[in-house]
């Protein structure tokens, strides 16, 4: 199959590269860009382990063609360190508050919690729930995941303020 | 010294042993996206591995033709039946000393069987392809129901036509498989027909499915120069995966290495041997290059592992005050197309004889029969020791059942039936010796903590709202008490394919007082990597934190069976403490060698040797570390290291008591869980977060069971569950907050008292959830209703009762 060439912005780098036009996003970060934070766990757009960022909004990547992501800006979770190297704030909160086990659905749990905290930085606990409801997790039962992203909204509301 | 002037209590602070609730150290990866899961592994000239599946669940593979599929460029070969056979490949053994077909060999016997077995150099070229290969079928009648299985004509698995005789007995009829039985029949059917009260009911447990986030995989690569075959892959017992491996494929076990890298989520789904495995090692044999071949999730749940299926006839027998005298159990068990149940070689129902649960059951019988059906094989412990969670359901249901027959409070008739405490060891009538239990303590603090009579008060008041027409809800009250049977060996009485259950641990320390430790075990989620670095660190005295511990590589971790049945902390937990000591022993010779004192003159403190009377002479364990390596002790070789392999006396028996309080809108089937209460008792805490998270995840996928998640089959036998979207998986909006709560009562042969926790939420919120739905309904006149509890059959079962006016 011929392949296009795509350009786009992942984690704050240009990268260009030849892609057939069907790949879907995720395997194109995964195989081409060995970005492998992002997973798969269903390709039907149900689980969201896949989940990045694309011009400020949270996506499947396993549903979108590398071909619509042309030109995009994409975040993953490897882009939400800080850049010291050290873990980000909703990253350490997690850790903090053992919102993950098998660490299979955190990417997309993290990635998608970022972009919930800027639609709404002070979510009420349904909220978070609600908001995250695109991502599923087999292991934590998203009590801890929840205390997690509310940790990590108190964090970054402390930040802000503290930074004003 | 800095640590000289710290109190005793800052020093055991800082080793962050057993008891504290130590944050992962597996996190710093895996919230960057630094795991290393087994589809992130790349090589160089990688081939990917695609099947081709039947689409019918029973029918005559007439012929098959890959030439379309040869002629895509990228497509290396086209695996058949066929070409496996001179290999003696195209079948394999199965966990359950059945045979299973790799690739369909003249035949298929469930949707979504391996067919054919694509390679090529590109993922979606193999995927492309896999549509591409003709298959020719001849559809066969299909058998779906187990029990019609065991009347009909039709013969499934014609490759054992006129074997009479299979792996566990005699067979009844040509989709029969074995007969197992425990306890006493005769005794048990007297007691039944000469008691006060005898409630029956026929229990089901239906067939779900573990379905972890991440499918199964692996990567096959076979070093053609050194003959070496490394195979990476979600595998939840790496070391018998190896043993199995070099038994079908005749490649010396030096020469297979065998690694599971992270792996996300297990749940019993990666315990299995695979066809995926055997095809991909088959390629890279024929290739010399490495093939990649990963599940995708309608594979996931249409091929691999189911869990369940267990249709459980069931009478107890009770005076007329409610003291139980006799449990009977008839289970016709649904294995699918083969049996490749995961249960150890003596136990083809697994545990299941754990069916008395917590209750003094003075006789029992249970008899399994097993049974051929045009499903999946599988029937692998999800998240439970083998079978345990359709005892715990039985017994549960039965409980309920017989409150009803006897007009009496089911907490109350739990409580005067339970073992008393100073029953332990207890003998149950089903041939088990439960190790120690406090089961009254624990049910009065639970009843206590959700306030029982003030519930049922206020389920009273709703019931009278409800028939008044106040209110269209239901209050329903759910209640467990279960007893779980984890750490599988013994070896004496526990193997699977012939491989000894014990486990293992080999502990290096470091001269600079730092510490290696691997396991034979493998973590999927559990934090392996912190809490048995915790178990070291207050057995020897070193810091947690400087503990590397490694599982999952066969070429460099000592020999065990793996991860599931909950084995890890009560097998590998005391093969840690037992290596530990092993340490603890040398490191108190070289002490005492040290501070001029004789061997019984010196004793552990924390993470010193001290000289016993007089505390101010010690050495550390870093100095003991360091002397151990770089000083000439007369009589005492050079090096601190230790290893062990556990074989345990007897499993521990974690228990439990779970209430779950939920409303039931009776107009839409809509259950909502208002309240939910687990105390779990797992012996000694080794790290309370992290069971607490364990608590909450099962409690998860038990709420998945019992409100909807099933693998539900159609007459014809097609899946009806194989996506995401038909298969029930709780999202953050469905689940509730859980509150958790503990006793301890420390399992009395385990070296830390330990008993393990991750199944036991499973176990007991299952027939918490549905005790629950069928609490809500008890005053209509409800016994018993089928799981999964979904809106639609709620509602059927509201309608049902004449509920809908
Ligand atoms: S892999 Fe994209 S939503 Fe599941
Ligand atoms: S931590 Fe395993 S799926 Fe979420």
């Amino acid at each position: 199959m011929s392949k296009m060439h795509v350009k786009m912005t992942v984690n704050g780098k240009e990268v260009e590269a030849l892609a057939e036009p069907r790949t879907l996003l995720i395997h194109f970060l995964r195989e081409d860009l060995k970005i492998t934070g992002p997973h798969i766990g269903c390709e039907t757009s149900h689980c969201g382990a896949c989940t990045v960022d694309i011009d400020g909004k949270s996506v499947k990547s396993c549903t979108v063609f590398v071909a619509q992501a042309n030109g995009a800006d994409v975040t993953t979770v490897e882009g939400l360190v800080n850049e010291d190297g050290t873990l980000g704030v909703i990253q350490e909160m997690f850790r903090e508050h053992h919102g993950l086990q098998c660490g299979f659905c955190t990417p997309g749990m993290i990635t998608r919690a970022h972009r919930l905290l800027q639609e709404n930085p002070t979510p009420s606990e349904e909220e978070v729930r609600f908001g995250m409801a695109g991502n599923l997790c087999r292991c934590t039962g998203y009590q801890n995941i929840v205390k997690s992203i509310l940790a990590a909204a108190d964090h970054l509301n402390a930040q802000k303020e503290a930074a004003e | 010294m800095k640590d000289e002037v710290q109190t005793p209590a800052e020093r055991t602070a800082n080793l962050k042993g057993m008891g504290t609730s130590r944050k992962r150290v597996e996190d710093v990866r895996f919230t960057q996206g630094r795991g290393n899961y087994v589809d992130d592994i790349k090589m160089d000239g990688m081939l990917y591995g695609d099947f081709v599946r039947s689409p019918y669940a029973h029918a005559r593979v007439v012929s098959v033709n890959k030439e379309a599929a040869l002629a895509i460029p990228g497509v290396v070969a086209v695996l058949t039946a066929e070409d496996l056979e001179p290999l003696g490949l195209h079948w394999m053994p199965t966990l359950a000393g059945d045979k299973q077909m790799v690739l369909a060999d003249g035949k298929v016997l469930f949707q979504g069987q391996e067919v054919a077995y694509v390679v090529a150099d590109d993922r979606y070229v193999a995927a492309d392809a896999a549509e591409l290969v003709e298959v020719e079928y001849e559809e066969l009648p299909v058998v779906v129901d187990p029990f019609e299985a065991l009347k009909t004509d039709v013969v499934l698995r014609e490759d054992l036509a006129g074997q009479t005789e299979g792996a566990h007995g005699p067979r009844k009829h040509h989709n029969h498989i074995f007969t197992w039985e425990a306890g006493e029949k005769d005794a048990t059917e007297a007691v039944i027909a000469g008691a006060d009260v005898v409630a029956e009911e026929m229990v089901y447990y239906h067939r779900t499915h573990p379905c972890p986030l991440e499918t199964c995989g692996c990567v096959a690569s076979m070093d053609k120069v050194t003959g070496k075959l490394t195979l990476y892959g979600t595998f939840q017992a790496p070391h018998a995966i190896r043993t199995v491996v070099s038994l079908i494929s005749g490649i010396a076990e030096h020469n297979i290495r065998v690694i599971s890298p992270d792996i996300g989520g297990g749940f019993g789904n990666k315990v299995g041997a695979y066809p995926g495995y055997v095809c991909s090692v088959v390629a890279s044999i024929v290739t010399g290059k490495p093939v990649k071949w990963i599940e995708d999730r309608m594979e996931n749940l249409m091929s691999t592992a189911f869990a369940r299926d267990y249709w459980m006839q069931g009478k107890i027998a009770a005076t007329s005050e409610g003291k139980i005298t006799g449990l009977w159990c008839h289970t016709t068990a649904d294995h699918g197309g083969f049996d490749a149940c995961a249960d150890p070689t003596k136990f083809p129902a697994g545990f299941m004889n754990i069916c008395t649960g917590s209750y003094d059951i003075p006789t029992a019988y249970l008899a399994v029969d097993g049974v051929y059906t045009n499903k999946a094989p599988g029937g692998v412990a999800y998240r439970c020791s083998f079978r345990v969670t359709e005892a715990a359901y039985f017994i549960e249901r039965m409980i309920e059942v017989l409150a009803i027959k006897l007009n009496m409070d089911a907490a109350e008739l739990r409580r005067i039936n339970f073992i008393r405490k100073d029953q332990f060891p207890y003998q149950s009538a089903l041939g088990w010796e439960y190790d120690s239990g406090d089961y009254h303590t624990a049910w009065d603090k639970a009843m206590n903590a959700v306030g029982y009579d003030d519930l049922r008060a206020e389920q009273a008041q709703q019931l009278e709202d409800f028939n008044a027409g106040k209110t269209r809800k239901l209050m329903g009250i759910g209640l467990t008490h279960f007893t779980e049977i984890v750490g599988a060996g013994p070896v004496k009485n526990c193997d699977i394919l012939g491989l000894g259950m014990f486990d293992s641990c080999e502990i290096r320390i470091h001269p600079t007082g730092s510490a290696l430790a691997r396991l034979g075990t493998i973590s999927q989620g559990q934090g392996h990597a912190t809490t048995f670095a915790q178990i070291i660190a207050s057995e020897i005295g070193i810091p947690a934190d400087d503990i590397t511990l490694e599982e999952g590589d066969t070429d460099t971790a000592p020999y065990g069976l793996g991860t599931y049945g909950s084995r890890s902390t009560p097998v590998a937990g005391a093969a840690t403490a037992m290596a530990g000591r092993k340490i603890r022993a040398k490191a108190q010779m070289i002490a005492a060698y040290l501070l001029e004192v004789h061997d019984d003159d010196v004793e552990f403190d924390i993470d010193r040797f001290v000289v016993k009377g007089a505390p101010e002479r010690f050495k550390t364990m870093k100095e003991i570390a360091f002397a151990a390596y770089n000083q000439a002790i007369p009589g005492i070789e050079p090096g601190l290291e230790a290893v062990s392999y556990y074989d345990p006396p007897n499993m521990t028996y974690p228990f439990g008591a779970y209430v779950c309080v939920l409303d039931i809108d009776v107009d839409t089937g809509e259950a909502e869980v208002r309240q939910f209460y687990a105390l779990d008792d797992c012996g000694t805490r080794i790290n309370p977060m992290i069971i607490e998270g364990q608590v909450h995840g099962g409690l998860t996928e038990a709420l998945a069971i019992a409100m909807g998640q099933e693998i539900a089959y159609d007459e014809m036998g097609n899946v009806k569950t194989g996506t995401l979207m038909d298969f029930f998986w709780p999202t953050a909006w469905e689940t509730p907050n859980y509150q958790t709560d503990h006793t301890t009562t420390p399992s009395p042969h385990h070296p830390i008292g330990a008993k393990g926790v991750g199944e036991s939420p499973n176990v007991g919120g299952v027939p918490c959830f549905s005790n629950a739905v069928h609490d809500a309904f008890k005053s209509f006149g409800l016994t018993q209703t089928h799981m999964p509890h979904d809106h639609w059959r709620i509602w059927k079962t509201a309608n049902g009762l004449g509920l809908h006016g």
